[in-house]
């Protein structure tokens, strides 16, 4: 059976996993919710998770994605773990700060920055 | 205007939106403006499905929309009950900061130039102008 396409790249870094977004575009709730349920699979399945979530690739986000990010942060914590965000283009940034949300995530201009400062 | 009426799901939606954001490209509106109303659209379309249909599929969504040098003028009107925008709490006030949701209308307010509920507050029209 060939897998189902995915829009998550995981890794191992070491100090983190490290999620990239392989679409684009993270806009539509199927796609969300797609994303969401194998996030929280990787949260579940650590102990204590700390996790990267690197936007490089995206270009589009919508309120619904923040959403899923606001939930999936809120599970990361109740395993006392650390959700952090690196790489977000500077009109993706703009999103996350009319919504004030860049107060409650730890946003890193580098994975690199990001993953040495678990 | 061009009108469409489609059904009330999101492969129905996306080949819209992609139709609206081709006219707004073909016009020679900057990628910030494109940026902005595909994110709009985005929102009263997920908003128009989710709440005022309420995931019935059976419904419809009825999309109008106008590109020209001056702007872009877009409705999406749902066959709900509809709504009033003003009920709608602050997402960044104190304590709601880590809800999941309601913040599709205050991004819309952000990118558009206009954004106004009309008809019994099931449709909701957005402008963006091109300069």
């Amino acid at each position: 059976m060939p897998e189902a396409k995915s829009n998550l790249r995981i890794t191992d870094e070491g100090n983190a996993k490290m999620v990239e977004f392989v679409d684009r575009k993270i806009l539509d709730e199927l796609t969300i919710t797609q994303i969401g349920e194998r996030l929280s699979e990787l949260v579940a399945s650590e102990p204590n998770p700390r996790l990267l979530l690197n936007f490089k690739n995206v270009e589009h986000l919508s309120s619904a994605a923040l959403g899923m990010l606001i939930t999936l942060d809120r599970q990361v914590k109740e395993k006392q773990g650390r959700l952090k965000l690196s790489n977000i283009r500077p009109q993706i940034l703009e999103v996350f700060k009319i919504t004030r949300l860049n107060r409650l995530f730890e946003i890193y201009e580098s994975a690199e920055e990001a993953i040495q400062s678990y | 205007m061009i009108e469409l009426e489609i059904p009330s799901d999101l492969g129905a939606a996306q080949a819209a939106e992609e139709q609206i954001l081709h006219a707004i490209e073909a016009r020679g509106y900057r990628s910030e403006a494109a940026f902005a109303i595909r994110l709009s659209l985005e929102e009263a379309i997920t908003n128009a499905i989710k709440h005022g249909n309420k995931g019935d599929r059976n419904k419809r969504l009825y999309l109008r929309y106008s590109v020209d040098d001056e702007k872009a003028v877009i409705c999406v009107a749902d066959e709900g009950s509809g709504f009033d925008p003003k009920g709608v709490p602050d997402p960044t006030a104190p304590g709601r900061l880590s809800m999941p949701n309601g913040r599709g209308i205050m991004l819309m307010r952000a990118y558009m130039d206009e954004v106004e509920y009309t008809g019994r507050g099931n449709e909701v029209r957005l402008v963006k102008k091109k300069n």
